[in-house]
């Protein structure tokens, strides 16, 4: 479960990125994050990692106040999240499946479950062929989904991408919402930040509108 | 296996991997090290041979006195029997003007000064053992025969071996702080590989950490490579040491046998050997955690 409450955040230099925002996200729910570029969109998603603190209010994810933990606590929340970052931040000095077994390395997982679950999150986003691949021969669409491999890979309850069909043309972009699609039907919650409201509208789930800061009703 | 250890090996099989994937850059900088580090255990394998040597003079002090030149034989057998009734002395052996001549003639390449010298200006002399081998006390019976009759000049060995402490004692100091600032070189030279390190790595430090590594696994890895490569510049130091010390006993042997001595220089004790190679890698980690503290902090996204 996540939940904001009453959570502002103001950047150093004094821009307000989000103001007074509150919602709550039910376990196993799909909600967009919707607004234009510089809404806040992003802003929203960092906290609940706790890539960024914010400046007013709280919020819990599983009944955990994330803005008020301690740097050393930080891994193990982000361990049980799967992040799918706006630029994908993949590796590109290594094959994908180097890059998908990354987030295994510091859990402790001994080497021959490792390697099956790579694969297994490989497999779930059909890049089980293109594992020895490097991540720069991939197309947009397959870098997208090897960042989304990378995130599901510890089997987080909860599952976070901004942005995921950016740049990407609409075929590619159905492709990506389906697998997502399918990890909420097996009771993943998943958070969707984007600006593509013909996307929004083909699915018709719950979307948090944001506007300067502020979630409209 | 735990989960610990097999973090650790993770780590250490990282920067395993690091090194291997850059063989001539890591080769060049234990190189570097071991160069540094070459000098004062070197300096210090020689002060340990020498000291060796001038204890085994110091142990067996000689006192050589002298006579007069214009001292009759009767006299000298006087000095002889007080020197033999001095309960101070153990032994005392007279040395004739003739003997001690013949002995400067048969040292290599002296018997030919002496053949110039026409007549022998050599003194009679005893040579004398004393029970006490310290310096001190060999001193105050060295002044005290300097003023008995018939007695020229009193030499005692224990000098010699008392200037060669002094200079060990400075040789040792300043080998020290040779050490002491190449340590601090070793220190930076870590700290900066490190640095570059952190840098070629930083997209995966950023990422780790973003998804959830924990610092202590982002750092792991950099402190094996400081400390990976100050060991492999503690062995490639006493390598050097090692062919060094072999060549220049090709010469120290055959200046030792022209005197009838075995005398080598000789290696590092195993002990100190161990010692040298474990403080360099601890120098490399003391590198490699600075530069870590320093430089990860300020790039975690926190």
């Amino acid at each position: 479960m996540i939940s904001f409450s009453g959570v502002a955040k103001r950047y150093p230099g004094g821009q307000e990125a989000l103001k007074g925002v509150s919602f709550s996200i039910e376990p196993g729910e799909l909600a967009f994050v919707a607004g234009h570029s510089g809404a806040g969109k992003t802003t929203l998603l960092k906290l609940i990692p706790a890539i960024e603190r914010p400046s007013a209010g709280a919020v819990l994810v599983n009944g955990q106040n994330v803005g008020a933990l301690k740097r050393a606590a930080v891994p193990y929340l982000r361990r049980n999240l799967g992040l799918v970052f706006q630029d994908q931040k993949l590796l590109y000095d290594r094959s994908v499946y180097d890059n998908v077994m990354l987030p295994l390395a510091f859990s402790g997982l001994a080497t021959r479950e490792a390697a099956r679950r790579a694969r297994a999150a490989l497999d779930k986003v059909g890049l089980l062929a293109r594992e020895r691949a490097n991540p720069i021969q991939l197309s947009g669409g397959e870098q997208q989904r090897l960042a989304i491999a990378r995130a599901v890979v510890n089997r987080p309850s909860i599952l976070i991408a901004d942005e995921p069909t950016a740049n990407l043309d609409a075929d590619a972009a159905n492709a990506i919402l389906e697998i997502f699609l399918a990890f909420h039907q097996v009771g993943v919650t998943v958070l969707i930040a984007t600006h593509d409201e013909a996307l929004i509208g083909r699915y018709a789930r719950r979307v948090l509108r944001l506007a300067q800061g502020r979630l409209a009703a | 296996m735990s989960g610990w250890l097999r973090q650790h090996r993770q780590a250490l099989g990282a920067a395993l991997a690091k090194l291997a994937a850059q063989k001539s850059a890591a080769l060049l900088n234990a190189l570097v090290i071991g160069i540094a580090l070459s000098l004062p255990a070197g300096g210090y394998a020689l002060l340990a041979s020498l000291q060796g040597a001038a204890q085994r003079i110091a142990l067996d002090p000689q006192i050589s006195v002298f006579l007069r030149p214009e001292a009759k034989r009767p006299e000298a057998e006087a000095l002889g029997a007080r020197l033999k009734g001095d309960a101070r002395v153990r032994e005392a052996r007279f040395v004739t003007r003739e003997e001690a001549l013949r002995q400067l003639q048969a040292a290599e390449g002296l018997a030919e000064v002496v053949a110039a010298l026409g007549r022998n200006p050599l003194p009679d002399a005893w040579i004398v053992r004393a029970r006490a081998t310290e310096p001190a006390a060999l001193e105050a019976l060295a002044a005290e025969i300097g003023k008995w009759d018939a007695v020229a000049h009193v030499q005692v060995d224990s000098a010699w071996a008392r200037r060669l402490g002094a200079l060990a004692r400075t040789a040792r100091l300043a080998i020290g702080l040779l050490a002491a600032l190449l340590a601090f070189g070793l220190v930076a030279i870590t700290f900066n590989t490190i640095r570059l390190q952190i840098l070629t790595q930083r997209a995966e430090i950023e990422i780790s950490s973003l998804i959830g590594a924990t610092e202590a696994f982002i750092r792991r890895p950099f402190f094996y490579l400081g400390a990976l490569q100050g060991l492999a510049g503690g062995v490639l130091a006493l390598a050097i040491l090692w062919a060094s010390l072999a060549a220049l006993n090709l010469g120290v042997r055959e200046l030792a046998e022209s005197y009838g001595s075995a005398f080598r220089l000789a290696f590092l004790e195993p002990g100190d050997a161990l010692a040298m190679v474990a403080f360099s890698g601890g120098l490399g980690w003391l590198g490699a955690y600075m530069s870590v503290s320093r430089y990860l902090r300020e790039m975690q996204p926190l």
